[in-house]
């Protein structure tokens, strides 16, 4: 556990200003920067001897547009009883998808062979409609598909990436699938027309459902990080 | 004089050496490659979007599917990820039981490796001989689960059941003599214990014969030495993992460096490589079959002593077992619950990493608070060493290409997710 601490001591003395946030959770090191501080702090985290992490584990997108949200409201009984929650209802307007700034983040992982040690890099990114950030292809070249890869899911440019093509989605394909206002089912489907005697795409004829309902339960065991309702409800999550 | 030009050939996406669905356009020179470009996705399924729209116990089937020959692996690693979030910690009986089946899977993993890169390689016997002894580790996956692939078998707060005191038995049928079929079941007779202990005997001669077949063989060498080289250093730029990172000579391994389970209580020792080439990694993962099976030896001595229980007993996270919830109101409302909601995770994220058998296989979940993850990200090994491809295969004959798809030990199933 002090290791880690000595970590973050060493990396809010290195890049004091840079950092937004630096946090210990779960055993793992998080620091939180901006897009224009990303390679500066990147190469002095590959580079510098304190730091050292030379491989680039994982880079991935996040899209927060409905982080905290709910698809059953269970804290307040209603005279009407509980809906069955199967209804997709949105908690985001049209605005908020265009609009506004830190709907996507950009999360590194970050691995230190030399010095034992992971670390957790966040980039929040400003722009909703075209998040931006610079690429870090040239300090870790593995991170060129996993660029790639953010790309096609989430629609997050790297400026500077010498190839940024969609890599896992199909050919042809159209919209960014990860993105939370992406629904599961996609938007269209593929089946073989016997008239045209060829595969064809067609808009998708299943409806959206939710099978389980997303409930978020404020458990009184995990209540020590923040305060929250202590009102109990009913059944699974109140510790009898 | 002809003008001379590169031109360009298209391999797979069906091809039998493609280990899958691999596209690769190979930009030629007469035989020599110039440039590779992996087309992948094929096979992609959304594996972390469809987790998002599902309870957490719910998924831990997809990861079976990931890669879809170190099953377990997979599963040990998303359970890891969401015990790490609830801050519990499984039974150490069933942490030896993960272990020892980690292991296993390891062992099914490398086992197929050596199959299909030999069969790619143009050696036939091989294959045969490595899915003789497949069959009897997929036989302890299905005496413990009830599935010899797909085993759903670790849950968050341990494993499904506890071991089994009785291996399945063959039946003599139309096809299988009773004579045949005692012969299959000489030893099955005994406990899931002491048919892998039984197995753990002869293993380690069964090696030795893939390497009487291979190690020293003309042909073998002259298609692995000198091919795929990569130095330490590239290797970590390029995100390398497991035997591949072994291979160029960087002695790294999770289980030894960051133990999770009980992998610091256990005694083996981590192969590495000299030269980083293909011929390295290929003794490199025959190695660590043999160090697998000493740490399977070692689990089953001591799950022999042992007993204890394998699953947390905290309800809000694990079912009840099915005699109280008959007859207890509680249990019932427990059992209700999680089959219904799920558990819910408290507000956080993190990273679970395990010594996955082809490299560091992680799982970053972050969850808001609900009974589904919001995100979940799978660090697929596979995927970093495929997008080396273009640089491995430089200056390469065509015929190379297959040798280092072998070497990397590509799967689809983690690559595309």
């Amino acid at each position: 556990m002090s290791d880690l601490r000595i970590l973050k001591e060493k990396l809010e003395q290195q890049f004091s200003g840079k950092l937004s946030e630096c946090s210990i959770a779960h055993g793992e090191v998080t620091i939180e920067i901006s897009a224009e501080n990303l390679l500066d702090v990147c190469t002095g985290l590959r580079d510098d001897a304190g730091f050292k992490f030379e491989i680039m584990v994982d880079l991935c997108g996040i899209d927060y547009l409905e982080y905290g949200s709910t698809e059953w409201t269970t804290n307040a009984s209603t005279d009407t009883g509980f809906s069955r929650g199967v209804s997709r209802e949105r908690c985001w307007s049209p605005e908020d998808v265009e609009e506004g700034s830190g709907r996507f983040a950009v999360v590194i992982h970050l691995l230190s062979i030399f010095n034992n040690q992971r670390l957790r890099v966040r980039v929040r990114l400003e722009n909703n409609q075209l998040p931006l950030l610079p690429s870090v292809t040239g300090i870790w070249s593995s991170a060129d598909w996993y660029e790639r890869e953010a790309f096609d899911l989430f629609g997050i440019v790297f400026e500077g990436h010498s190839d940024l093509r969609r890599i896992l989605s199909d050919y042809g394909f159209i919209g960014y699938p990860f993105r939370k206002d992406y629904p599961l089912t996609g938007h269209v489907e593929m089946r073989y027309d016997p008239e045209k005697k060829r595969v064809i795409y067609q808009p998708v004829t299943i409806d959206p459902r939710v099978l389980v309902p997303k409930v978020i339960r404020n458990d009184h065991r995990y209540e020590s990080g923040q305060p929250k309702e202590s009102a109990q409800q009913e059944g699974g999550a109140s510790d009898a | 004089m002809p003008d001379l030009r590169n031109f360009t050939l298209n391999f797979g996406p069906q091809h039998p050496a493609a280990h899958g669905v691999l596209r690769m356009i190979l930009e030629m020179d007469g035989e020599v490659i110039r440039r590779a470009d992996p087309h992948i996705g094929l096979l992609h399924r959304a594996t972390e979007k469809l987790a998002e729209s599902k309870p957490y116990n719910q998924s831990i089937g997809y990861m079976d599917r990931l890669d879809y020959v170190s099953m377990m692996c997979n599963e040990h690693a998303y359970v890891m990820a969401i015990e790490k979030i609830l801050g519990v910690e499984a039974p150490v009986r069933a942490q030896y039981i993960r272990v020892m089946f980690d292991e296993i899977t390891r062992i099914l993993n490398h086992l197929l490796w050596i199959g299909a890169h030999g069969l790619d390689v143009g050696a036939m016997t091989i294959f045969l001989y490595a899915f003789r002894e497949r069959e009897d580790l997929m036989d302890a996956y299905e005496a413990v689960s009830g599935a010899r692939l797909h085993a759903t078998y670790y849950r968050p707060g341990g494993v499904y059941r506890d071991l089994p005191d009785r291996m399945p038995q063959y039946e003599s049928n139309k096809f299988r003599s009773k004579k045949d079929a005692s012969r299959l079941n000489k030893n099955r007779q005994g406990s899931l214990l002491d048919f892998l202990e039984d197995f753990t005997n002869r293993f380690p001669t069964y090696i030795d014969e893939y390497e009487t077949l291979l190690t020293d063989n003309r042909i073998w060498k002259q298609r692995l030495v000198g091919i795929g080289v990569v130095s330490p250093e590239r290797a970590m730029q390029m995100g390398f993992t497991g035997p591949m990172l072994r291979g160029s000579g960087v002695e790294w391994d999770l289980r030894k460096k960051q133990p999770y389970e009980v992998y610091d209580k256990m005694d083996f020792d981590i192969p590495v490589g000299t030269n980083g080439d293909s011929y390295d990694r290929y003794l490199v993962r025959m190695e660590e079959m043999r160090q697998s099976n000493r740490i399977i030896k070692q689990c089953v001595d001591w799950l022999r002593q042992n007993a204890g229980p394998v699953m947390l007993e905290d309800h809000k996270i694990t079912p009840p077992n099915r005699e109280h919830m008959k007859g207890d109101m509680e249990s019932l409302i427990h059992h209700f619950k999680l089959f219904t909601e799920g558990f819910s995770l408290p507000e956080g994220e993190a990273y679970a990493a395990i010594e996955h058998p082809k490299g560091e296989f992680g799982i970053y979940l972050v969850s808001d608070g609900a009974n589904k993850p919001y995100r979940l990200k799978i660090r697929a090994p596979g995927f970093a060493h495929l997008s080396s491809m273009n640089e491995m295969v430089q200056g390469h004959m065509l015929s190379d290409v297959v040798a280092i798809i072998g070497t990397q030990d590509i799967v689809f199933g983690e690559i595309d997710r």
